[in-house]
């Protein structure tokens, strides 16, 4: 298990007071709060290395060129991934589903050709395919979800076939928590010659995964929600597929020789970074990848568990109040959206703030699902590395403050 | 260590919680000739308005939709303050409520009971949702000029 209470002491921000009460961030699948080590890296980087890469012959060059590449095969490694060669950086879990889309979707994706998602979807999965659908021709087909909030495998089965190219799931879900079963989906999608993306924005963060053994074709992430600063995404791909890729933007970095008519393309992975990348950031995300292999992802997957499970006994516990999404922590991560009778999810989180409590309440960002559970938003709080009980119970008991407010206002229906 | 006020209170006034929870003029107004909505949708917030505008002077009104309490008293307040009021009144409250909101300004007097939404001023991340119907009003307003 972790430490929490010296994690914590590393993560000057949690030190603070927040409308009178000590800060209790409960965000952390919107983004995660950085420690020390990455909020240093970033310093020393423009304090001591400053220069642009892969170009200059001077020595700061250089050095901020290995800096940056070393942070690859550190991506790559989290994810289980070998080598550097097959990850690319973006600007984030966004950015590299929309590298597929072009890169890859534009040059494989035809009329009629069925691209297969879930209704269980961030936004980030769902619009770069309607884009590629609208310039291709391409039919998206969604598969359903269960009454507990787990994907439908009998429907996405029926949903997949000849006519797929491309499958594109959640590893783990921003709204309900739920660890979708990748590894069997992929082999879904395999059967039939398609591709399968996972959108690991929500799992790389807290959980050890392998590329390998989820049996994934590209798996897409984000650094700011695993500790590391804004600004910078990663795209993995299986060994060999980026090569025959077409380039995603164009520009300095990414070409070999430029002619007036046209140009030829430098190798992978740098043909998809063109311009000057985020190099400070990506360094300080190699601080973060760091962190997080120092801690160990079995720990960090194991403190979650415990604190979610915590969370869910203690929420169900008030009355009025439901859970979106599994109840078993074995089989959810750290998010856990929930409604409250009566009480709007809006007004709780303006409520619960006052108690310096930091919520998420909305739509998280899922309009397909919150349509497909009837519901027009919903609370979440999510965990990390730095959570602990005593926080959980502040936001039980400002939940129960919130529910006092509008029982008074006599709006939810006595329990 | 002192433990401060909740700071909602002064959100959460009970007038605010009272027309929450008994909406004055809830509903469709049949025949209305103007209906407009207002959807914010990065909350879900949703407001829908039904009014006849007759000789300057807005007569039935009425409102339905979904969302939060602020939302949703702000809009049955409007509703109440203005049923058979002049237009130019109506205008003149959309803009006194406005400057409450989102200027800051002390509420004017003629605004009576909607003063009570003067604490949203301090939530910028709120006031959307009280200003939701008023800007759905603003347009009901411009239908019935253009159509007058």
């Amino acid at each position: 298990m972790l430490e929490v209470e010296r994690i914590r002491e590393e993560f000057p921000i949690l030190r603070q007071q927040v409308n009178g009460h000590p800060l209790v961030y409960l965000d952390n699948a919107a983004t995660t709060q950085k420690p020390r080590q990455v909020v240093d890296a970033l310093v020393r980087y423009y304090e001591t290395t400053n220069a642009n890469i892969h170009r200059g012959i001077h020595t700061l060059a250089v050095r901020a060129t290995e800096q940056y590449e070393a942070v690859r095969a550190k991506a790559a490694r989290h994810v289980g991934g070998e080598g550097h060669g097959n990850i690319v950086f973006t600007r984030n879990a966004t950015e590299s589903i929309n590298l597929v889309a072009r890169a890859w979707g534009d040059a494989n994706i035809g009329e009629g050709d069925e691209i297969v998602l879930s209704l269980m979807e961030h936004h980030s999965n769902i619009v770069p395919w309607q884009l590629l659908a609208r310039r291709t021709g391409a039919v998206l087909r969604y598969g359903d979800i269960t009454a507990d909030g787990q994907l439908d495998l009998d429907h996405i089965r029926s949903l997949i076939g000849e006519r797929t190219k491309l499958v594109s799931m959640v590893h783990v879900s921003n709204v309900l928590g739920t660890i979708n079963p990748i590894a069997e989906i992929s082999a879904m999608a395999h059967e039939v010659g398609a591709l399968m993306l996972v959108d690991g924005a929500q799992s790389a963060p807290h959980m050890a995964v392998d590329v390998g053994a989820l049996g994934c074709d590209f798996f897409a992430f984000s650094a700011h929600k695993m500790l590391g600063p804004t600004g910078v995404g990663a795209l993995w791909a299986r060994p060999g597929l980026l090569e025959d890729m077409d380039p995603f933007l164009g520009g300095g970095e990414m070409i070999s020789l430029v002619q007036q008519a046209e140009s030829t393309w430098a190798d992978v992975p740098h043909k998809f970074e063109a311009g000057t990348p985020n190099i400070a950031d990506v360094i300080a995300f190699g601080a973060a990848l760091d962190y997080l292999a120092d801690l160990g992802m079995d720990n960090v997957r194991a403190h979650e568990r415990a604190i979610t499970e915590y969370a869910i006994d203690g929420l169900l516990q008030v009355p009025g109040v439901s859970i979106q999404g599994p109840l078993d922590a074995s089989k959810r991560g750290g998010a856990v959206s929930f409604t409250i009778e009566g009480v709007h999810p809006h007004d709780v989180s303006t409520i619960v703030d006052s108690f310096g409590i930091a919520i998420r309440a909305g739509h998280h960002c899922a309009q397909l699902l919150m349509r497909k559970l009837e519901l027009p938003a919903t609370n979440r709080a999510s965990f990390y590395i730095y959570n602990t009980r005593a926080e959980v119970d502040a936001l039980v008991a400002a939940i129960k403050e919130a529910q006092k407010v509008f029982d008074r206002a006599g709006t939810r229906t006595a329990v | 260590m002192p433990v401060p006020e909740p700071q909602f209170d002064d959100l959460y006034r009970e007038l605010i919680l009272d027309h929450y929870r008994r909406p004055r003029n809830r509903g469709e107004v049949p025949g209305a000739p103007i209906r407009v909505e207002g959807l914010n949708p990065v909350c879900g917030d949703e407001i829908h308005l039904d009014m006849q505008v007759e000789d300057g002077v807005v007569g039935d009104i009425g409102f339905w939709g979904q969302g939060c309490s602020i939302s949703q008293s702000s809009a049955s307040m409007l509703t109440e303050r203005l049923k058979g009021r002049p237009v130019a009144e109506a205008e003149r409250v959309i803009g006194q409520v406005r400057a409450m909101l989102v200027d800051g300004a002390l509420p004017d007097r003629e605004l009576g009971d909607l003063e009570a939404l003067e604490g949203v001023a301090k939530l910028p991340v709120r006031v959307k949702c009280a200003l939701l119907c008023w800007n759905v009003l603003e347009q009901g307003l411009k239908q019935a000029a253009t159509a007058a």
